[in-house]
């Protein structure tokens, strides 16, 4: 379901040094057209309807029309995510709505300590199986280790 | 355009080419064991690493997890499972690998962050045997800031798209780095390398989709996976594992909806038109499978392959019965308005974690899965390692598990020295996913700290080849220059192609030669040389590939990459002799599994030098009984 954007919502990101949607798109799509200085879709056959550009977007200017080879008109799916959870709403075609609240992440944006557990690897680890603090995570005291076959 | 780009010489110790769940890994991991010897771990992403890779859009389940601290299960119980989906053919030291290590990973994810589905024992839920359920949309935002941590500023490059490997000059059987260019300035990158991990991803869209127009895009896999980590190791010269292999799932048709949970954790069961349970009124189409027809859960190609079978009959279409699942839980919750109200949010999740297509296809038809089964379908196949798939380099195994055949030196380096792969890149070694992805990055990105301490030496790149590179990345911009004055209409020029009409061709030329869709997923010998044929001119055509800004010369250059897949495949396919996958493809000059002859892997090489692909056999060796 391409996306596309709503002119009277894009204001092409003028307060940040990039357009959210062109900084984000995994597909290299969202593009800002310059003369409008709003954003678009240049290539709505290779879009993933991944909603990565939905979700950024601090104007929610942007939305998906189900792509024209296969969708119904009519139909519209808007995400509202927020730092620890997100909502979606669903309107069919028939008019009738859900909607639905995921929890996405349980710790505050940016909390991640990457080492904190084991600063530094032990002498001799390199030469090891075992990964970054592993007897902290792994949950059974030691590495499995399967007997090797007697070879033919 | 710029036609003279400028350069940038990034000069580090291992570089990480791709940073989904992979390359987060190995960042991760690598700049663990770097970073008290003071080295340097770059990662390289063609986008933006908080949204990329295949798990961008989210995803509402994590497929590869053990539970061995409540006893769940056991490595060896996953590679027997893992053996049989594979129809007998796996590296089994390195699927018992991910499958040690796996559990730790995603403990760690939780800690990070991630939500994960709990049972009032506090157990994480489980969906089927080896899945668990997560609330996944911001899984890969959640990685990825640990990996940039891990990294720390200035280590990062993304937009920038990295097209062919270095060789060390002195040696070219060792890598030496990478070459690339920015998708966003007019900018050629050299990364000098000690150590490169290849983390890019799978092959998407070589073969045609069943939308072809604006749906060209919805596809099961993510479409921005072109195949970098095939291309860029086969061009380098690595050998290859099991690039005959591929995979094609049922999903729910058009949107490429999740089934594993309404298969696993709600019990639903797909039915034909006539309301036949094909997998039991077909079973005994298994027979001719054995041994692994006779086992369960059926493999993946087999479960395909009598869907298949029932679609050629006539029987179609398949529905996946959501309707009679979710009535018969709503029964078994006493029609309690709370908890039905519980069900039907977990059903729609699985799509709005990860192919929200899916719910605005079921939204715009006006489906209500508990009142109307959805049809399902099979896919084009997709050249992946990290799912029921195989594709990838042939890497070394672990010290201490690997049989001698399959271990030098180094965990997952692949048979070029210095460089290592995961994820999609390494082959023989499905059923990944997203945590086996990232615990094979872990496991390369310390093998390539470890083979630096032991090579401390620094590999020297060749400049005439980092210049005729340079001169070639930009080619297609001159292309366009050159001839675009020589029609009145800019996508009609006899002298060049833009890169979707060549994609379009190169689709056309798999479905209907190399077992596509549209080819019921049958070939033989005389069909695959009439395609090899057709390539031979695809090939020479892509040299007049155009390129109008650097959007175009970046899918330019993801062509070429799933051109390097598609030929890989097709010579794979040509050389297996035998019909192992039924269900993913057929030879029909071939049609019965030969374990006499072929219970083996095939494996390439490609020689830059003079052109040729040699491909051979090399043994399978059991490791788990």
């Amino acid at each position: 379901m391409p996306t596309y954007v709503n002119p009277d919502k894009c204001d092409g990101c003028k307060a940040l040094d990039r357009p959210a949607c062109f900084y984000i798109c995994p597909s290299d799509i969202m593009v800002l057209d310059p003369a409008l200085g709003k954003a678009f879709n240049r290539e709505p056959d290779l879009c993933w309807e991944c909603y990565s550009c939905v979700k950024t977007c601090p104007q929610s200017a942007i939305d998906m029309r189900g792509y024209n080879d296969v969708v119904p008109l009519g139909a519209s799916l808007t995400p509202l995510r927020g730092t620890d959870s997100i909502i979606w709403t669903v309107r069919y075609r028939n008019g009738q709505t859900k909607r639905f609240k995921y929890a996405i992440r349980t710790t505050p944006w940016g909390s991640i300590e990457p080492y904190e557990h084991s600063p530094a690897p032990e002498p001799g680890a390199l030469k090891t199986q075992a990964l970054y603090a592993e007897s902290r995570y792994l949950g059974v005291p030691q590495l499995p280790l399967v007997a090797r076959q007697p070879q033919a | 355009m710029a036609f003279e780009p400028e350069t940038e010489l990034v000069e580090c110790d291992v570089l990480i080419v791709g940073g989904g769940m992979a390359g987060t890994g190995a960042a991760f991991e690598a700049a663990y064991w770097a970073r008290e010897k003071g080295l340097r771990v770059v990662i390289v992403e063609k986008a933006a690493m908080e949204r990329s890779g295949a798990v961008a859009m989210g995803l509402s389940a994590i497929n590869c997890y053990m539970g061995m601290k409540w006893g769940e299960n056991q490595p060896e119980d996953f590679v027997r499972y893992v053996r049989n989906d594979l129809m007998g053919l796996s590296r089994e030291d390195l699927v018992y690998d991910i499958a040690r290590h796996v559990d730790g990973t995603v403990h760690m994810f939780e800690e990070w962050g991630l939500p994960i589905f709990k049972t009032e024992d506090g157990r994480y839920k489980r969906e089927g045997r080896w899945q668990v359920m997560i609330h996944g949309e911001s899984y890969k935002p959640i990685v990825a800031e640990a990996a940039k941590k891990a990294v720390g500023d200035g280590n990062l490059y993304e937009r920038v798209f990295v097209s062919h490997l270095l060789l060390d000059a002195d040696d070219p059987g060792r890598v030496a780095g990478a070459v690339g260019f920015s998708v966003r300035d007019p900018k050629i990158y050299v990364f000098k390398a000690r150590a490169v991990v290849c983390c890019a991803g799978g092959a998407t869209n070589v073969f045609r989709p069943r939308a072809t127009g604006e749906g060209l895009g919805r596809i099961w896999y993510a479409v921005w996976n072109t195949g970098s980590v095939y291309s860029l190791m086969i061009q380098a010269g690595a050998e290859m594992t099991q690039m005959e292999h591929r995979v094609v799932v049922a999903r729910f048709k058009d949107g490429y909806g999740p089934v594993g949970m309404w298969f696993l954790l709600f019990k639903a069961v797909s039915k034909n038109a006539y309301g036949e349970e094909i997998e039991k009124t077909r079973a005994h189409e298994l027979l001719e499978w054995a041994p692994y027809g006779n086992v369960r859960p059926i493999p993946t190609p087999l479960r395909n392959h009598l869907m298949l079978n029932d679609i050629k009959a006539g029987r179609g279409p398949h529905y996946l019965r959501t309707d009679e699942a979710l009535q018969k839980m709503f029964a078994d919750a006493q029609n309690d308005p709370r908890k039905i109200r519980e069900i039907e949010a977990d059903a729609w999740e699985d799509f709005l974690d990860m192919t929200m297509s899916q719910a605005l296809l079921w939204a715009s038809e006006n489906i209500d899965p508990a009142k109307t089964a959805s049809e399902i379908i099979l896919t084009e196949p997709y050249l992946m390692g990290s799912h029921a798939s195989a594709c990838g380099a042939w890497v070394s195994g672990p010290e201490d598990v690997a049989p001698k055949e399959y271990f030098w030196g180094y965990n997952r380096m692949t048979t070029i020295k210095g460089l290592f792969a995961a994820g999609d890149g390494v082959g023989a070694s499905a059923h990944k996913f997203s945590s086996g992805s990232f615990t094979e990055g872990r496991l390369a990105g310390k093998g390539a700290v470890a083979f630096l301490a032991d090579h401390p030496g620094r590999p020297r790149i060749d400049d005439a080849r980092v210049e005729w590179l340079k001169s070639a990345l930009y080619a297609p911009f001159g292309t366009f220059e050159t001839h675009k004055g020589l029609s009145t209409r800019e996508e009609l020029n006899p002298h060049y192609l833009f890169p979707k009409q060549a994609m379009l061709r190169l689709q056309k030329t798999m479905d209907e030669y190399c077992a596509g869709p549209g080819s019921y997923y049958m070939t033989n010998e005389p069909t695959l040389l009439r395609g090899l044929e057709l390539m031979k001119f695809y090939r020479e055509d892509l040299q007049r590939l155009a390129a109008r800004d650097l959007h175009d010369l970046l899918r330019c250059w993801e062509l070429w990459d799933r051109t390097w897949c598609a030929e890989s495949h097709m010579r794979h396919i040509l050389f297996r002799q035998e019909t192992r996958w039924p269900g993913y493809y057929y030879r029909g000059d071939y049609p019965k599994l030969d374990e006499q002859n072929w219970k083996a892997f095939v494996n390439s090489r490609y020689d830059a030098a003079t052109g040729e692909w040699h491909l051979q056999k090399k043994p399978y060796v059991a490791l788990i009984p």
